[in-house]
């Protein structure tokens, strides 16, 4: 029914969404011509580390894709270091992979690695982060699109204000990309409804406690909230689950005075959402084994494979939230 | 001798003199004097670019405001400055107090979301961890005479480390009545965790200065050779200043956890021992140990929290967040440094000097006030 | 000759052909409240070693801060070679031409002797530092001080306080000094080393250089000096030609009273009658630190130690305190004879310092600083400090008590100090001194231990604390003093332990105390 809503005010957004089908789909095609060739390879994967619940999904993804496909995957935990990553991927090539997954730690600082890599022909995938460095040096990256996961809250929440919504943002940390693209593709969406506004924004610095002492300064400078404030745009689940325990707490009934809309799909704000007391939260998609494989079976057949290939999550309503939540629990 | 002064010249002289009063006082007692000027302010400065900021309104049987909500958002902070200070005043100092939160909200919410002990048991068992800490830190130091900053940044780097293993690095949420209670509920009129922070507050303070051992604590922290030569048990002192420490960031970590019902073993006090520090620092005391002053370290405490909900208030920009915030800490110190002391009451006298007829004006009118009285 | 006389720079006959070096006119200074320097004038030629004395608190050390810059000045002209100056710190009062060295070695002990004299003028090529010019440099003002032997690589805190001395003066003429001040440097100086420094005093005076002398040794005044200004009360007293002002009138000047009241009790000696046994030292002793000797104090008994720097004075005090634990031997302390005259004596070696002290000891170190006051604290927190100690945190002595007890001895020891509430780093040396005298005290010692009571502290507060020491020892109380003034040791000590090379080498007593016999067995 919302879908349809959505559809109902926003035409544009059917291109939108028909551009991100589009993208999904140029990938997902070639999956099933190649696969069948059924062809066993051997990749390696040098992934950060473990430092949060949505890279132990990722990596649990990774190593899952790769044992249903029949890949011998070569795992390396960098623990935090790049040395350690710069390490792996040497190893990787010495032992002559067909190809490389690398989530990268930091941005810079892989030119001189991933030039070996590419004259020993081995395409290297970055997954879930990108490098600073000459893209003729990597085949490509699969990553989300932190700029079309702002627009798609915001397109969420102005079907269902019908674009008329007075919005406070709890935003990520400054300066981190997250927080700037979710932040702007966010703006640019709503910049087409001259009846949504941001009335204050502040840094909950992505963590619960931030996002719950953020909030509550929020609702102490208004003085009505349940009538000022429409929505809460939370840049991650984490502080709008912080935000949500801040307006509870000021008698004020989460999900119905203020609509609450993150980004993320953390367990707890499904478990939320069951509860009534969230909306939306768009999910911060850990599968990226699949896109990653298939860009190299990509590249073995001899195609041209874009730079990057863009593996969105879906929007989750409440209505799906029990199932989601047992299935991450 | 007839004064014919008129009278409006007279007031004029005697707010010269509440002036030269309270440059007086500064310079005699600067450092008791300066955090509560700057505290207030900042909170006039506040009240004026946010209107209503000093507003209490009593909803549902409670305080309701932005005051309340700087008490309410201070007490783990001011509850760590209070370790941290009698650290400090030892000549130590503990890194470690943010990862003992995490280690004792972790150890509170794995423990209520995974077994039915009743609460107090929990309470006491991530207050056992913080002692634990706090032993080890003061172990390091006193015993093995590890300098400070070393030994404490070991478990700073560790505690983190073990909380996470404690909450298997997941947010773990727990839902319990009483720590609910403690994070977020009013007690006659005040949030409860405001009147944890206050007895421990008004207690830390009566065991210092109604028994000596805030003086033995200054005199190792100021000479510990000195207090060794009067008796004075300078390890056993130290040590249970790190073990004091421990157990007040261990109370903090209880609260923070409780707050957000959850144990975020990344993020729960992070960076929260510099505020600590920087508390203790605003207050007077010195990093080369000695004397310490745990009331002022409160009002210091509450100086970075009002700083901190005043800007989340005034709607600024957030990229402007962190430099605001270190210009008027940097303008609080800059109030409370000897040099500028020095600096403002020579320009003050040099004043009076160029004006010795003002000068002799307002001694006579001193002499005057007196024969009036 | 009256003491509050009017003779302000009349009395100066001798140097009035030479040219004034530096010449100070009504100089005031005060700090809140306290008038430390009042109107003084003072004239100081080119080529004369001038003593500038006085009492403790007398406004010494505010003269010389004011001249170098340290504090700045209330009123008051300071005109070097006839210009007037206006030191704004001690680097510019440096380069204006006046170098200090002070009490307190001002070097930085964990750097090379090179990187200490040649800290504020580095020899550069190019840029850098060159260390081998540097080391030349370093080694040249090295020899101007006679200490050619020195290795200038190694670190400062490798030579004893006497060689770190003469490196500081080293460094003080490094720069084109025209006046220099050097403030007590003789009090941890051997007298070989003084010699050496004489000598290099007498030279830089036929330079034509200004020398401000400032000391609390007599003898080196008469030795060396030319003039003499006393101060007191930050009053200049007088200038007086050294040759012509004798002893009995300077002390006089400068305590403000005449000599003789001082002098009556030093003849003593025979009237000590030890009583009865208090400390008992069996064979104690520490490898590498103190050979094992045995030692008797009785109660009403004073017994000195004396020998040169390092033969093991303050090492026979720390092991009879327990600071510093023996490895053999056996400390017994006899409890109050009236009390329990058959109990056993108390054994100290295992016991706790906190034990020790309450059983009855007090010991006043040999470094105040270091080891005795603590700075930031009150008069008051300072006096307080031992006792309550003794008594343990948990039972606090009432507020009203302790300033009863702070104000007694504020009177009784004459401290002066406008309140107990003044952090005791803001007195004098011997207003600190006595502070931690009170500290020991206020907690009824049968035996005080105190090494060094009198180092770097002027006449007046000497002859103070010896008489203090006295009262307490008719009191009952027996006191283990070591000192390397051997004047004042044979003056108040009913025996004298010599100490030479960590050995108990002689225990003299009765008419054999004396400075002559003491020196007689050092030098054996």
């Amino acid at each position: 029914m919302i879908d349809r809503s959505i559809r109902q005010h926003l035409s544009w957004f059917d291109t939108l969404k028909q551009h991100l089908l589009t993208t999904v789909l140029c990938v997902a095609l070639p999956v099933c011509s190649v696969s069948a060739s059924a062809e066993s390879l051997t990749i390696g994967f040098s992934q950060i580390g473990s430092e949060s619940g949505w890279r132990t999904s990722e990596t649990e993804s990774i190593k899952a894709e790769a044992e249903r496909r029949g890949y011998n995957l070569k795992f390396s935990d960098a623990q935090q270091k790049q040395e350690n990553q710069i390490k792996a991927v040497r190893s990787f090539i010495a032992q002559g992979v067909d190809g490389i997954l690398l989530a990268p730690v930091v941005e810079t600082g892989w030119d001189q690695v991933l030039k070996e890599a590419k004259r020993a022909h081995i395409p290297v995938v970055l997954v879930d982060r990108g490098v600073d460095a000459n893209p003729d040096l990597y085949l490509t990256k699969v990553a989300s699109d932190f700029r079309e996961e702002g627009a798609l809250a915001a397109s969420w929440l102005a079907a269902k204000t019908n674009g008329k919504c007075n919005i406070v943002e709890l935003q990520g940390t400054v300066g981190s990309s997250a927080a700037i693209d979710r932040k702007a593709g966010f703006d640019a969406v709503i910049s087409n409804f001259p009846n949504m506004k941001i009335i204050r924004s502040q840094s909950g610095d992505f963590t619960r406690a931030g996002g719950k002492e953020v909030m509550e300064s929020f609702l102490k400078a208004e003085s009505n909230p349940k009538k000022d404030i429409c929505a809460l745009f939370s840049h991650n689940d984490d502080m709008a689950l912080g935000a949500i325990l801040a307006m509870k707490e000021a008698g004020i009934k989460p999900s119905k005075d203020i609509l609450v809309v993150s980004i993320d799909g953390v367990p707890d704000i499904f478990k939320a959402m069951m509860d009534g007391e969230s909306n939306a939260t768009i999910e911060l998609n850990p599968h990226l084994g699949a896109p990653a494989f298939d860009a190299i079976l990509a590249y073995r057949a001899g195609k041209t494979v874009p730079k990057w290939i863009k593996a969105n999550g879906p929007l989750y309503l409440p209505d799906t939230a029990a199932a989601e939540y047992n299935k991450r629990k | 001798m007839i004064d014919i002064r008129p009278p409006i010249k007279a007031t004029n002289m005697k707010k010269h003199h509440a002036l030269q009063h309270l440059l007086k006082r500064l310079q005699k007692q600067p450092k008791t004097l300066a955090p509560f000027v700057s505290l207030l302010l900042i909170l006039s400065v506040t009240a004026l670019i946010t209107p209503g900021f000093l507003e209490i309104k009593f909803v549902n049987g409670h305080l309701y405001g932005s005051l309340i909500d700087i008490l309410h958002r201070g007490t783990p902070t001011a509850l760590v400055a209070l370790g941290m200070a009698v650290v400090i005043g030892t000549r130590g100092i503990d890194l470690s107090v943010g990862a003992v939160i995490a280690i004792s909200g972790a150890v509170t919410a794995v423990l209520t979301v995974n077994t039915d002990w009743p609460v107090w048991i929990v309470i006491a068992c991530a207050l056992g961890s913080g002692l634990v800490c706090g032993l080890w830190n003061g172990l390091l130091v006193s015993i093995f005479n590890i300098q400070p900053i070393v030994a404490t940044l070991i478990l700073m780097v560790a505690g983190r480390g073990i909380a996470q293993m404690i909450t298997e690095g997941q947010i773990v949420t727990f839902h319990s009545t009483a720590l609910n209670a403690i994070g977020n509920e009013f007690f006659l009129a005040f949030p409860i965790r405001v009147w944890i922070a206050l007895g421990m507050i008004i207690l830390t303070i009566v065991v210092m200065r109604k028994t000596s051992l805030g003086l033995f604590i200054e005199a190792v922290g100021a000479n510990v050779r000195a207090s060794r030569l009067v008796g004075i048990e300078a390890r056993l002192l130290v040590l249970s200043a790190y073990i004091f420490s421990g157990f007040c960031a261990a109370l903090s970590g209880i609260i923070i956890a409780a707050d957000i019902r959850g144990a975020d073993a990344n993020n729960a006090g992070l960076w929260l021992e510099l505020d600590a520090i920087l508390a203790v620092v605003l207050a007077g005391a010195s990093l080369a140990g000695g004397r310490i002053y745990l009331g002022l370290t409160i009002i210091g405490v509450l100086i970075i929290q009002t700083l901190t909900t005043a800007i989340l208030t005034s709607g600024l920009p957030v990229q402007y967040n962190l430099v605001v915030k270190a210009t008027i800490i940097l303008a609080v110190l800059l109030i409370q440094s000897p040099t500028t002391r020095q600096w403002l009451s020579k320009r003050f006298q040099s004043k009076r000097r160029q004006n010795p007829k003002k000068g002799q004006n307002s001694t006579s009118s001193q002499n005057h006030g007196r024969a009036d009285q | 000759m009256a003491p509050h006389s009017n003779v302000k720079d009349h009395s100066r006959t001798t140097s009035d052909h030479r040219s004034a070096l530096l010449e100070i006119r009504s100089l005031s200074k005060s700090f809140t409240g306290v008038q430390a320097l009042n109107a003084v004038s003072l004239q100081v030629n080119k080529g004369e070693i001038h003593a500038l004395l006085g009492e403790n608190g007398a406004g010494k050390s505010t003269l010389i801060k004011v001249l170098t810059g340290v504090h700045p000045r209330d009123e008051g002209d300071i005109k070097l070679d006839g210009r007037a100056i206006h030191a704004r710190d001690s680097g510019h009062a440096q380069q204006l031409g006046i170098s200090t060295v002070y009490q307190e070695v001002n070097l930085i002990p964990s750097m090379s002797v090179t990187e200490n004299l040649t800290l504020q003028q580095q020899e550069k090529s190019f840029g850098l530092i060159n260390w081998k010019k540097a080391d030349a440099r370093a080694r040249a003002l090295l020899a101007r001080v006679g200490l050619e032997n020195i290795d200038p690589s190694r670190q400062l805190d490798r030579y004893s306080i006497a060689i770190q001395q003469l490196i500081a003066i080293a460094r003080a003429l490094s720069n084109e000094a025209k006046l220099l001040i050097l403030d007590e440097p003789t009090a941890s100086l051997d007298a070989s080393e003084i010699k050496q420094l004489f000598s290099l005093m007498t030279q830089l005076k036929n330079q034509g250089m200004g020398i401000i002398f400032v000391t609390h040794f007599l003898d080196q005044v008469y030795d060396i000096t030319d003039v003499i200004t006393v101060l007191r009360n930050g009053e200049c007293v007088g200038t007086f030609p050294t040759a012509s002002l004798s002893r009995s009138d300077l002390v006089s000047h400068m305590v403000g009273k005449s000599l003789d009241d001082l002098a009556t009790s030093s003849d003593h000696q025979a009237t000590g009658k030890p009583q009865n046994t208090l400390l008992t030292m069996q064979c104690v002793g520490k490898q590498r630190f103190l050979h094992p000797l045995d030692l008797t104090i009785h109660a009403g008994e004073i017994v000195g130690v004396a020998g040169l720097l390092g033969s093991g004075r303050t090492e026979l005090c720390e092991l009879a305190y327990g600071s510093t634990k023996p490895d053999q031997g056996l400390i017994t302390l006899q409890p109050e004879s009236s009390a329990k005259p058959t109990a056993e004596p108390t054994s100290l070696i295992q016991k706790s310092l906190r034990q020790t002290i309450q059983s009855g000891m007090g010991y006043c170190p040999e470094d105040r600083k270091l080891d005795g006051i603590v700075a930031e604290l009150s008069i008051r927190e300072n006096m307080i400090l031992a006792l309550q100690a003794s008594k343990g945190w948990w039972r606090s002595i009432a507020m009203s008590e302790q300033k009863k007890l702070v104000d007694d001895m504020i009177k009784r020891l004459a401290i002066k100090t406008p309140d107990m509430d003044k952090p005791v780093g803001e007195l004098s040396g011997g207003n600190q001194q006595k502070v931690i005298l009170a500290r020991w005290l206020i907690t009824h010692p049968k035996l005080l231990i105190l090494d060094e009571p009198t180092r770097g502290i002027d006449i007046g507060a000497h002859h103070e604390i010896i008489q203090i020491m006295q009262e307490l020892c008719e009191q009952g109380m027996g006191l283990l003093v070591a000192s390397s003034e051997l004047e004042e040791l044979v003056m108040f000590a009913h025996r004298v332990v010599v100490m030479k090379d960590h050995h108990k080498v002689a225990e003299l007593r009765g008419s054999n105390v004396s400075e002559q016999a003491i020196l007689h067995t050092i030098a054996s």
